[in-house]
């Protein structure tokens, strides 16, 4: 059993600050009105580091990272 | 008799390392006071980063914990004056300038709730964060009082300007912060959530 | 909860009681329009079978509903029986929370159900939380019809057959406040906004307590489920789609109304019940303003169920057939609609709050024949699709993008400055803006 995981964002806690796209353009990107497009994607290895800081960083805690199991 | 000139003598650099550390920290917790609201309202220099603003503002902060356990402790280990260590936590215990030193405690006690809770925030949940973290605006006053009184050194014109200086910068995110809360809802949308107050309108459907 | 496994007998059906109704109308049967008093409901629908006051959740009564095949009647559609497993797999007080909202404009089914047999919707609050395991059941119903459920349920204290506490509780009128999570977040604290997904309501609900939240016709279908049966149940209707339904006709038909027509009428049929359209319609909107424009040509002879109408990328949803006519402009009624669907997010999330009136406006532009961005109007459409805490966004989402399929040809003439439609009709109730 492998864990993945993807960043999913709280859209009710989430006022488009954009800290999150500025340090990980590879996964997210904002839509025209500054409010985050997250891909629906499982985290690469490589950004993982980066993955966390996002979560950390944001300053209305609406970012968390979300284990998908696959078997 | 010559004790006491011989402790003042030696202990000299306690005590300026204390005032001028208490100095130098009113100035970074203004500026950081300033990160703060940049932070909260959004605004930074064209070139700067949001998460730029948001880290310093982090960063600062507790380097500045770890300016002024040196600024209490050079105080408290100072013999030329008696503070007791019990100052450092419980305000308005010291033997010497008991109403000073206690302001500075006060915003000592305040400040450690602001960061501890911001170090922890994930934990709590962002309201509770929140609702601590609104002490800041108590701390910081405090605190500038506290280096009104606690000093001797508000004759010498640069003290005064890292004073009011300082003063000038918070005032000024302060009203900044201010403005931005006042601020109306943008485009007609709503950013409040509905509140069951608003007026009941007439349904109309066929029967 | 495992696996439901069917049994050979209905354990509920009771002998001694007034026949099942043969065909249609099962909800809609009473004579006069106004409300049925308890005495009459007996006479027609007989007792409900006593189902015990045991506190614990019954097997039998979900794995009754699971053999009836019923569906959710609030716009979703979700397999009733699973709602009721979910919740009923809890630990702790379970409730039941009777959604009578309807926060759709062009919808009236429910109010009309509540006004006629609110001891049908009653009966069903009762049967669900037996099935669950809940004490008690609160009904949340649209204020102009909430005397009439008080008074159903006092008259019910009085001889008291029911072992479930029975309340009614006034709706909020807004379009979100029928959302499930929106119902909750009322009745907790007063404000009808959708909520964050995780906990599931039949986890942690109202109050923290696992909750059942059911639309009011799905409980008076409950209701003559557990009376007559899931065989009886499925006499009418198809097969993948069995049962009954209220739906509501408006905009050029004869008689605009709330009619109950068995799952996979043709459309052409259940626009019969309302005495056929007027003239030669354009389109159908189907479903509320959450689902999707179709073609009149295209729809009406389709079935009126989700199997019948998958094709046109639409569905049954609450229940709403609003009829076009040939004078009307679809793509004026659509900006309509979308400025008031705007108005109406809960503005709790980015996308929804800016996306919609961007919609709006871009929408409002084409309707007039002023120069419109299709490019940016489609960039719009997919930002919001699915980016907020709950399904409105994207329910604006779906109606305005099949009303771009379907008024294409509108919109090339709009877009040279002319329109189809001679005069102003509007259609599609939306309500006055009083802020």
């Amino acid at each position: 059993m492998r864990t993945h995981s993807r960043i999913r964002v709280d859209p009710i806690a989430c006022d488009g600050r954009g800290l999150c796209a500025e340090l990980l353009p590879e996964l997210i990107s904002l839509d025209d009105w500054g409010y985050p497009i997250i891909r629906d994607v499982d985290v690469p290895p490589e950004l993982v580091r980066e993955a966390l800081e996002v979560v950390r960083v944001c300053p209305k805690l609406a970012l968390r990272l979300e284990a998908i199991r696959q078997s | 008799m010559s004790a006491i000139v011989t402790a003042a003598s030696g202990s000299q650099w306690l005590w300026y390392v204390s005032r001028g550390s208490g100095l130098i920290l009113l100035a970074l917790f203004s500026v950081v006071v300033v990160l703060g609201v940049a932070t909260r309202t959004g605004s930074a220099p064209r070139t700067w980063h949001h998460f730029t603003v948001a880290e310093l503002h982090r960063t600062l902060s507790l380097f500045a914990v770890a300016l002024l356990t040196l600024h209490v402790v050079t105080a408290i280990a100072d013999p030329y004056v008696s503070i007791g260590w019990w100052a450092t936590i419980i305000p308005f215990v010291s033997h010497y300038k008991a109403a000073a030193l206690g302001l500075g405690t006060l915003a000592v006690d305040f400040g450690a709730a602001v960061i501890l809770t911001s170090l922890f925030r994930h934990r709590l949940g962002f309201k509770a964060w929140r609702a601590v973290h609104w002490l800041a605006y108590l701390a910081w006053p405090v605190a500038f009082v506290h280096s009104l009184r606690a000093g001797n050194d508000l004759g010498i014109t640069w003290v005064y300007g890292v004073e009011w200086g300082s003063a000038a910068l918070v005032a000024t995110a302060v009203v900044a912060r201010v403005l931005h809360a006042a601020r109306p809802a943008v485009s007609g949308g709503r950013r409040d959530p509905l509140s069951a107050a608003i007026p009941v309108r007439a349904r109309i459907g066929p029967r | 909860m495992t696996g439901l496994q069917s049994l050979d007998r209905d354990n509920f059906a009771v002998v001694s009681q007034p026949a099942a109704p043969a065909g249609l109308p099962r909800l809609l049967g009473g004579l006069l329009a106004g409300p049925t008093a308890l005495s009459e409901h007996i006479v027609r629908y007989g007792r409900l079978p006593s189902l015990g006051s045991d506190r614990s959740p019954s097997l039998e009564l979900i794995e009754l509903v699971d053999r009836s095949g019923l569906r959710g009647r609030g716009g979703a559609s979700f397999p009733t029986a699973l709602k009721l497993a979910a919740v009923a797999g809890q630990r702790g007080r379970a409730i039941v929370v009777g959604n009578g909202t309807e926060g759709e404009p062009a919808s009236s089914k429910d109010k009309v159900l509540l006004a006629r047999c609110p001891h049908l919707v009653l009966d069903g609050a009762v049967v669900s939380a037996r099935a669950v395991g809940a004490a008690e059941a609160i009904v949340v119903c649209h204020p102009a019809v909430r005397e009439l459920v008080d008074l159903a349920i006092r008259e019910r204290r009085k001889t008291e057959i029911d072992s479930v506490r029975l309340r009614a509780v006034n709706a909020a009128e807004r379009f979100v406040a029928g959302e499930a999570s929106a119902v909750i977040h009322w009745l907790e604290g007063g404000i009808p906004t959708p909520t964050r997904t995780p906990p599931r309501l039949a986890e942690r609900g109202l109050h923290g307590r696992p909750t059942l939240v059911q639309n009011v016709e799905t409980l008076a279908h409950l209701a003559l489920i557990a009376r007559y049966g899931a065989s009886w149940y499925r006499e009418v209707g198809t097969d993948a789609e069995p049962g009954s339904m209220l739906v509501t006709l408006l905009g050029a038909v004869h008689r605009p109304g709330v009619y109950e027509v068995a799952i996979g009428t043709r459309v052409s049929d259940v626009l019969g019940e309302g005495g056929g359209a007027v003239g030669k319609p354009q389109a159908l909107l189907l479903g509320g303003y959450f689902g999707s424009w179709a073609s009149y040509d295209e729809a009406v002879e389709r079935s009126f169920s989700h199997a019948g109408l998958a094709q046109l990328g639409a569905g049954p949803g609450a229940g709403l057939l609003a009829v076009l006519p040939s004078d009307a402009c679809g793509l004026v009624e659509t900006a309509r609609v979308a400025r008031y669907l705007a108005s109406e997010s809960a503005g709790q999330c980015g996308p929804c709050v800016f996306g919609l009136p961007a919609l709006a406006g871009e929408l409002e532009c084409l309707a007039s024949g002023k120069a419109f961005d299709r490019a940016r109007l489609e960039r719009w459409l997919g930002q919001v699709d699915g980016r907020g805490a709950c399904r409105h966004p994207d329910g604006v989402v779906r109606m305005v993008r099949s009303a771009l399929v379907v008024f294409g040809a509108e919109l090339e003439r709009h877009g040279r400055g002319r329109c189809c439609a001679p005069g102003t009709t509007e259609i599609l109730p939306v309500p006055g803006d009083v802020r």
